[in-house]
């Protein structure tokens, strides 16, 4: 979609879980703070399926303010006169690091020629990155939700690359409930004819209300039950009685079809399927012997992970899950459920607890 | 540094430098961070209440929030030097079982809690005929969370039927040691074990 000021192509194709290779592979990456003397304060920012590398900028597309600006920044959790934040954006994306949209050898967009990745390939690229940028090994790697997967995968397959992980809201391996919600965006996405088996870049239309059904559903994924319920209720929007027909009567009607239709805006379809795709085939375990403590048997780092009490995405049983078998690992582990009424999208919201854990995890 | 009380003192005194330590409610970390600061050990939490666990994390702890009655199963044998249990073995759902966990993922155990036998426990009893309510034992009997009171003999045969040795032992009467007649005299007592 756009071309980002700040990207690289990396020097070695990079070799795919899927058994490819992605030739020339462009990552995309903004960076905030200064890289001290001895390139010891880096913290790698990993994003979440629809994120960017916009973490603490504003949004090129959209005008807003980055993702977690409430979190990064001078003086901020994660504080950029300290530490100096990079934040890339994932392979298989669409904000400038190499993925459907982009330009195959050929001349023409891959689309569904793209390889299908996995998150240890988006890793793969990301410490990539890294090794041009010469940082060896990082103060901290940090993510929620697929971020908080980068971050894991990180510290299980490069263990020397990071002296502490921090995992938000996340999980080791995707649920059936969690494959079963992004199999539907997906097939919203492909049973919209604009989609055209992917090929609509030089086409009239673009699959916008398909990829506009998928984010309404994914997006009622990431909010819980008692925040709709306070933001919505049963209000009718605009209107002083129902209309008896199918017009946005409800306001969570309105506000999903808003959030569906601004997502086309910023987002591409086809990088919708390939990102849900890699989080469904993520499963930590299975990709070490299917002990997930094996995953974590050659790190040194320190890890975090923070769930959150109304996330019902990726719920706290998810990061028990990563904390035991870190435990059996022997690991330096700390793990806090923290108590928000947000939902899965708490670890992007007000939750001043959050800021304390991650501020002093940190330290 | 805030002064610790008198039986976390013990048992950082206790500790030999550099071990790696497993503190089981290890409420604000007060302990962990003495020993941190102290004996440079490696320093692991347990704790229940997710605030406690934050501001164990805020001061770069590791600390897991759980339920010791629970997931202290998930620690593998002998993975600490040290487990520690202060003032919470009264709070566990099984001090047996508790007991049995201490010292399989540590090759030693330290336990502190109030003495039920202390004369003012027994004299609030048998002359007040109500449930004590002292400076050891402050919440009445329906907010309290010690549901496994405890007096030092109980503990002593609790520790021979596990075949638990008892390799060091302290007791205390508000923040003074107390050797003389523990069961009757100490409000607390702080114990060193191993498997023998």
């Amino acid at each position: 979609m756009n071309a980002a000021p700040n990207a690289l192509t990396l020097p070695q194709p990079l070799l795919l879980d899927g058994g490819g290779e992605l030739v020339d592979a462009r990552i995309a990456y903004e960076t905030y703070g200064t890289l001290a003397p001895d390139r010891a304060n880096a913290i790698l920012l990993c994003h979440a399926l629809t994120g960017d590398q916009y973490v603490a900028r504003e949004h090129p597309v959209t005008g807003k303010p980055g993702w977690w600006a409430r979190m990064v920044g001078p003086g901020k959790p994660i504080d950029t006169n300290r530490y100096f934040v990079i934040c890339a954006n994932v392979i298989g994306s669409c904000m400038g690091s190499s993925g459907p949209a982009s330009t195959a050898s050929d001349g023409r967009p891959y689309a569904m020629r793209f390889p299908v990745i996995t998150v240890r390939d988006m890793v793969r690229g990301l410490v990539g990155l890294l090794d041009a940028l010469e940082i060896g090994t990082l103060h901290a790697v940090v993510g929620g939700s697929m971020g908080g997967m980068q971050a894991l995968s990180l510290a299980a397959n490069w263990p020397e690359r990071a002296q502490r992980v921090l995992a938000v809201a996340t999980t080791s391996r995707h649920s059936a409930q969690n494959i079963a919600f992004h199999e539907l965006g997906r097939q919203a996405i492909m049973a919209d004819p604009a989609w055209a088996g992917g090929n609509y870049y030089a086409g009239e239309t673009q699959p916008d209300a398909g990829l506009a059904v998928a984010r309404m559903a994914a997006h009622i994924t990431y909010l819980s039950e008692a925040a709709l319920t306070k933001k919505f209720g049963r209000n009718l929007q605009d209107r002083e009685a129902k209309s008896f027909g199918f017009d946005a009567d409800f306001q969570v009607e309105s506000y999903l079809r808003y959030q569906g239709s601004g997502f086309t805006r910023r987002f591409d379809a086809n990088s919708y399927l390939y990102i849900t795709r890699a989080m469904d085939y993520f499963d930590l375990a299975e990709e070490h012997g299917g002990l997930l403590a094996d995953a974590f048997a050659a790190s040194q780092a320190r890890f975090c992970l923070v769930s959150f009490d109304s996330d019902w995405l990726y719920p706290t049983a998810e990061s028990r899950h990563v904390v035991r078998a870190l435990n059996a690992a022997g690991k330096a582990v700390s793990f806090v459920e923290l108590s928000a009424p947000y939902g899965h999208d708490s670890f992007l919201l007000d939750v001043p607890a959050l800021d304390r854990v991650v501020k002093g995890f940190l330290e | 540094m805030n002064r610790l009380r008198p039986d976390l003192r013990a048992i950082a005194d206790a500790v030999a430098p550099q071990a790696r330590v497993l503190d089981i409610g290890c409420d604000d970390g007060a302990l962990l961070a003495a020993l941190r600061a102290e004996k440079q050990v490696d320093a692991r939490g347990l704790e229940l209440d997710a605030a406690c666990v934050e501001r164990c994390v805020a001061q770069g702890l590791s600390v897991v929030q759980g339920d010791a009655n629970r997931d202290l199963a998930d620690y593998p044998d002998k993975g600490f030097d040290y487990a520690i249990l202060s003032q919470t073995l009264q709070t566990t759902d099984r001090p047996d079982w508790m007991l049995d966990q201490l010292l399989r993922v540590g090759r030693q155990a330290f336990v502190s809690f109030p003495n039920f036998a202390h004369w003012r426990t027994r004299a609030a009893l048998l002359l007040g005929g109500r449930m004590p309510v002292t400076r050891a034992l402050p919440v009445s009997w329906y907010e309290t969370r010690n549901i496994h009171h405890v007096t030092i003999d109980d503990f002593r045969e609790l520790a021979r039927a596990k075949g638990a040795r008892i390799q060091r032992e302290w007791f205390f009467t508000g923040e003074k040691p107390r050797s003389a007649a523990p069961n009757l005299l100490a409000e607390f007592a702080v114990f060193q074990l191993s498997r023998s």
